[in-house]
């Protein structure tokens, strides 16, 4: 199987159809095939092993992904807000390749081509006769990692993966050709790519959006009549925000659909949301880049459900990520693999043709029977409701004791005073680990440590009391989202 | 002709447009239909059959074909006049749930 197919279909059931604007330019899927058969016979020949792409989100970067496919080779999008030694070092792990950047210093074995001259290349024609390759279990993208706890891992995506997830959650041209989506996640992030296969399939015109920033996101919006949207939840914050600062509801007639996923969403974000978005449907989507994106997802008729009930259980739903895909198998066990019922927590494992689950070099992560262990901590309701509950790694280890910052970050979270928190583990003498907090306080408001202390104290064990507390201006994420929960502890630990 | 086959496997109608990508099989042969006339391998060439009129049903690019057990599964990748049948088994479109948009 092979992704370029998806292009294929769209082309030829819908030649003239916008796929993709970026400014100013737009390209057809009948472009969009041209531009991909033409960027293949570009890579096939450099004899590149790898198709790289290390600039903002633009045309090329679609071009590119579906030329790879045809070209047989991986596409492999690069993360252009490292360090000049970060990313020397990353492409040193893909030669040889031919790789779209502007003005970067290369490594032997790398061709760089600017985006605007590839795009042209790409667009003059070419790879007319090429027929996509079909072997099996074929790589179709390597992502890396963030990084966050160690050097970047090269995260394999085989054809059958995405295809398996595109296929399962796609409707073939189930867009109206008035609709839009707007894409601001960057094209290293796995939603990134799962933007550009899940419009092209739907048939569903995307308008690219390089650099966030609240107000031009509006704007975009407004003006390109857009009506899907995905956010990270730091993007969907500042937007609220800003609304906020302006007092007035969002007024984007044509916004039908927000989703949201990639970090843990605030409550008191997705309720002010809700009420400034009135009429939008919201989906929370939880997947992993290694699931080939999506894996549960809330849907709008949770969110109302939530929001609308006094029932406790029903209302906590807000903060759950939703229910698995009918194609996704999900569980949870106990740090023996013992498998737990609801309520109970332990860590995620989950399971489905799009789970690839696997990095360069240290192989395949799912066990014997095909199950994926996500390093997600959570547990499921009555009704299969997930609730995560961080990352398996950010649990903190007090004298032998398991304490997962989410509850205690919870607690914090519901002081008034508190605008947002994080809960690390800080190095003690006696126990090993102990409970640290990182508090940025709400705009005017104040509180004492002990005042913060007394309050967790009061609701949960005393060992989930925060030894230390320091008070923060804003806490450390990076640009898609994700807390930097290393740069805390570093700052604890310092 | 019954056929083992296996996903990933493109095959194209004999008598029409349709073309199709199987997803899914049971590990048995089939035989494979569309508009009456067995399926064609990517690089095999018609015979000269026609269009069944009892069979010119039609299929749909974009739906995914099944049987009502769910052992196997078809992508219809370019739709056509033909109807796709396989020998032994009632097939018809899957029916999925909608799902929202999460991208």
């Amino acid at each position: 199987m092979n992704i370029f197919m998806l292009l294929e279909m769209a082309a030829d059931a819908m030649p003239d159809r916008i796929a993709i604007t970026s400014g100013d330019e737009s390209l057809t899927y009948g472009d969009l095939l041209v531009a991909a058969r033409g960027a293949a016979a570009l890579a096939i020949e450099h004899g590149a092993s790898r198709l790289a792409y290390l600039d903002v989100n633009g045309l090329a970067a679609p071009v590119a992904l579906f030329g790879a496919a045809l070209a047989g080779i991986p596409y492999v999008p690069i993360n252009y807000r490292l360090t000049a030694p970060e990313i020397a070092a990353l492409l040193e792990r893909v030669t040889p390749a031919l790789l779209v950047c502007d003005g970067q210093s290369v490594p032997n074995g790398i061709v760089a081509i600017a985006p605007a001259a590839f795009l042209a290349r790409a667009r003059a024609g070419g790879g007319e006769d090429l027929i996509a390759p079909d072997e099996d279990r074929g790589i179709a993208v390597e992502l890396f990692t963030s990084g966050t706890t160690g050097v970047p891992k090269a995260a394999i995506l085989r054809h059958d993966n995405l295809l398996a997830y595109i296929l399962g959650t796609v409707e073939f041209m189930g867009a109206d050709e008035g609709d839009a989506a707007i894409v601001t996640v960057p094209p290293y992030h796995i939603a990134g790519i799962s933007a550009v296969l899940s419009s092209v399939y739907a048939g569903r015109r995307m308008v690219q959006l390089p650099n966030f920033d609240p107000a031009a996101w509006l704007d975009l919006v407004r003006r390109h009549g857009i009506s899907n949207a995905f956010l990270v939840p730091t993007m969907l914050q500042r937007i609220v925000e800003h609304l906020d600062a302006g007092a007035r509801v969002a007024d984007l007639p044509a916004l039908r659909a927000l989703a949201y996923g990639g970090g843990k969403m605030p409550l008191p974000v997705i309720e002010k949301a809700m009420a400034q978005f009135p009429g939008v449907d919201f989906t929370n989507a939880y997947g992993l880049t290694e699931t080939s994106s999506t894996i549960c997802l809330l849907d709008p008729e949770s969110h109302r459900a939530a929001m609308a009930s006094d029932d406790p259980a029903v209302r906590r739903r807000l903060g759950s990520v939703g229910r698995p895909l009918p194609t996704i198998e999900l569980v949870i066990r106990d740090e023996d693999g013992r498998e737990l019922g609801p309520g109970e927590a332990g860590l995620v494992f989950v399971r489905g043709d799009q789970v690839a689950g696997e990095y360069h070099g240290l192989g395949s992560q799912t066990d014997r029977d095909g199950w994926f262990p996500t390093r997600d901590r959570g547990w499921v309701d009555d009704e299969g409701y997930l609730f995560l509950d961080g990352r398996a790694d950010d649990v903190i280890v007090r004298g032998g004791e398991n304490i997962s910052p989410g509850e205690i970050e919870d607690v914090l979270s519901s002081h008034p005073a508190v605008s947002e928190c994080a809960v690390v583990a800080v190095p003690d003498a006696e126990w090993g680990e102990g409970v640290g907090a990182a508090v940025v306080l709400a705009v005017g408001q104040a509180v004492e440590a002990g005042e913060l202390q007394a309050l967790v104290r009061g609701r949960l064990r005393s060992s989930r009391v925060p030894q230390a507390i320091r008070f923060v201006d804003a806490l450390p994420y990076n640009e898609t989202g994700k807390l930097l929960r290393r740069v805390i502890r570093e700052e604890f630990a310092a | 002709m019954a056929t083992q086959y296996k996903a990933g496997v493109k095959l194209k109608s004999a008598v029409c447009d349709t073309q199709i990508m199987v997803l899914r099989v049971p590990a048995e042969p089939l035989d494979i239909r569309i508009g009456g006339a067995p399926a064609l391998a990517g690089d095999e060439a018609g015979t000269g059959a026609a269009l069944d009129p009892a069979l010119a049903g039609g299929s749909l690019t974009g739906k995914r074909y099944t049987d009502a057990q769910e052992t196997m599964e078809f992508l219809c990748t370019k739709g056509g006049e033909g109807t796709i049948t396989v020998a032994g088994y009632d097939i018809g479109i899957k029916q999925a749930k909608a799902l929202p948009s999460s991208d």
